[in-house]
């Protein structure tokens, strides 16, 4: 922990039932929804969200993940291919209502990874975003349909995402690029 | 380097490294382990792969087999990559394994059958690499007749060469798509310690050889057995000084003995084109002392796998009922053959080198 917290576990918490709450609320309940967590750390958001759901509305949401390796365009830039974590999507997405669950949206081309790598299963109706942090810097014309938090960041800072299913614990932290050393990718 | 030549371990273009490659020290003390690195820009053989990276081989390989699953089994990772096909000889399997993964991995693939190209006018082997080359292959996949070919290969071309079986000497997609259905189908998901034996041909076979050394390397009970023409020398190939020093491994022509209690009997073809003469008194006498028939692999534990690297003379090395049989992975072995390679062009393609 080297970074300025930006959100607390409490706060991570909040934002992920607001967001559980406006997903159910904009689909007008719960029919025909799916959630499909992005690796990594979208994927136990995911959860989290359906976990909510389910306290909330007593239903019981199918929950997938994506792994969107195999789609990025920057393979070729990279040194070294990344490891690919693994896609499972035990569901029928056609003519359903999807919702990406991913941790900090930057840039986009997660995103439009993404969508490319969903298109590949099927042909859902719609296709929801929702994002714990949104961090601005957009280079796709992509955006979130559900944000926990908007933060203003420089390019030469980070944003890491701890949750207790991977890191150990729950929290937000930005820090200057220059202060990384090693550890996970910054989102 | 001539054709038939018993392979000596064939010099090793300098970025593979010689011998046992060792584990990269995971000196990223993350406090989440952090996967080992893919440092090899060729698959030559698979005497060069650390655990570590042989466990990686394996991870990416169940990440394509979850493509193949998909509805669309087809991922953008190379898109723009050019792989070439370059066979001196014949294959079905092995080439439409790799022109298959290729594809489904949005590959441009270009086939060449030496048969029907200038390498009949008399292009020397490095012409056509270069030809090749200047054509735009990125990734070259090569069948060779001598052994150690890959490893000129790789000396000359810029991209990735992936050794698509070179004379007696390796065929290491083979291996790995053999430890991975093993892997996959005995109970623990490991060799270690699993009785393995390989029967038949191991003097001619790359197969053989590229498979003593993953085998032995994964911690198995590895076992050789077949006549005493054809398993001749292969002891001096598993001491040759590069291989773990614990490893288990037996050469022998007593095909009870090698049977009894195995965990997996892998049969290999006999290679009768490449029989100088003179090894065998006839078929029938082989197919009568070393074909794996239902009775002899009764000797082994019930439910052991029957694998073959194809392809198949049946009734020779292999009793039709018994490569059809309820204990056979051998269509398996095909099929994970396609994920294994997609896997390994998926890796090597992050590796570049100098141009």
């Amino acid at each position: 922990m080297s970074g300025r917290q930006i959100m607390s576990a409490d706060e991570l918490r909040r934002a992920t039932v607001r967001i559980s709450h406006e997903i159910v609320e904009k689909q007008a309940g719960t029919n025909g929804l799916l959630l499909v967590g992005i690796q990594r750390r979208g994927v136990p958001l995911a959860h989290r969200i359906a976990a909510a759901i389910a306290e909330h509305e007593s239903a019981q949401i199918p929950v997938g993940a994506l792994d969107i390796t195999f789609y990025r365009d920057d393979l070729s830039l990279v040194a070294q291919q990344p490891v690919v974590k693994g896609t499972s999507l035990p569901f029928d997405i056609n003519g359903k209502t999807v919702v990406l669950v991913d941790d900090v949206l930057y840039t986009g081309r997660t995103i439009r990874a993404a969508l490319d790598a969903l298109m590949d299963f099927g042909r859902p109706s719609v296709v929801r975003l929702a994002v714990l942090v949104d961090r601005g810097h957009r280079e796709l014309p992509i955006r979130a349909d559900h944000v926990g938090k908007n933060v203003p960041t420089s390019r030469e800072e980070s944003v890491r995402v701890h949750l207790v299913e991977v890191d150990g614990e729950d929290s937000v932290e930005i820090e200057r690029m220059a202060d990384l050393a090693g550890g996970a990718p910054a989102a | 380097m001539t054709a038939g030549q018993p392979p000596g371990p064939p010099a090793v273009p300098e970025e593979q490294g010689v011998g046992v490659s060792v584990a990269v020290p995971s000196v990223d003390a993350a406090p989440h382990s952090q996967p080992v690195a893919w440092r090899h820009r060729h698959l030559l053989d698979v005497d060069v792969l650390s655990a570590d990276e042989t466990e990686l081989v394996m991870r990416t390989t169940d990440a394509m087999r979850e493509v193949l699953g998909r509805p669309i089994a087809k991922v953008p990772a190379l898109r723009g990559t050019n792989v070439t096909i370059l066979f001196y000889e014949a294959s079905t399997r092995t080439r439409v394994s790799f022109e298959v993964a290729a594809k489904n991995l949005s590959a441009d693939v270009v086939n060449i059958a030496t048969a029907t190209s200038s390498v009949v006018k008399g292009e020397s082997f490095l012409d056509t690499l270069r030809t090749i080359e200047a054509l735009g292959a990125g990734m070259l996949v090569l069948r060779h007749a001598h052994s150690g070919a890959p490893y000129l290969a790789a000396e000359h071309f810029g991209g990735s060469v992936l050794n698509g079986g070179d004379g007696w000497h390796a065929h290491p997609t083979q291996a790995i798509l053999d430890l991975y259905t093993m892997r996959r189908r005995l109970p623990g998901g490991t060799v270690a310690g699993r009785k393995v034996v390989i029967l038949g041909d191991a003097l001619h076979s790359r197969v053989a050889r590229s498979n003593i050394w993953s085998l032995t390397a994964a911690g198995a009970d590895l076992w050789v057995c077949g006549p005493a023409t054809l398993v001749r020398g292969l002891e001096a190939w598993a001491g040759s000084g590069v291989g773990p020093a614990s490893r288990r491994f037996t050469v022998t022509s007593d095909v009870n003995a090698a049977l009894r209690d195995a965990d997996v009997v892998m049969a290999l073809r006999l290679q009768q084109e490449r029989m100088s003469g003179g090894l065998l008194p006839s078929l029938r006498e082989y197919s009568a002392r070393f074909g794996l028939t239902r009775e002899r692999l009764a000797l082994a534990r019930p439910g052991a796998l029957v694998m073959h690297p194809g392809p198949i003379n049946e009734g020779v090395e292999i009793a039709p009922d018994v490569a059809e049989g309820i204990q056979s992975v051998i269509t398996e072995q095909v099929a994970n053959g396609v994920a294994v390679r997609m896997a390994l062009l998926y890796l090597l393609a992050g590796v570049r080198g100098p141009r």
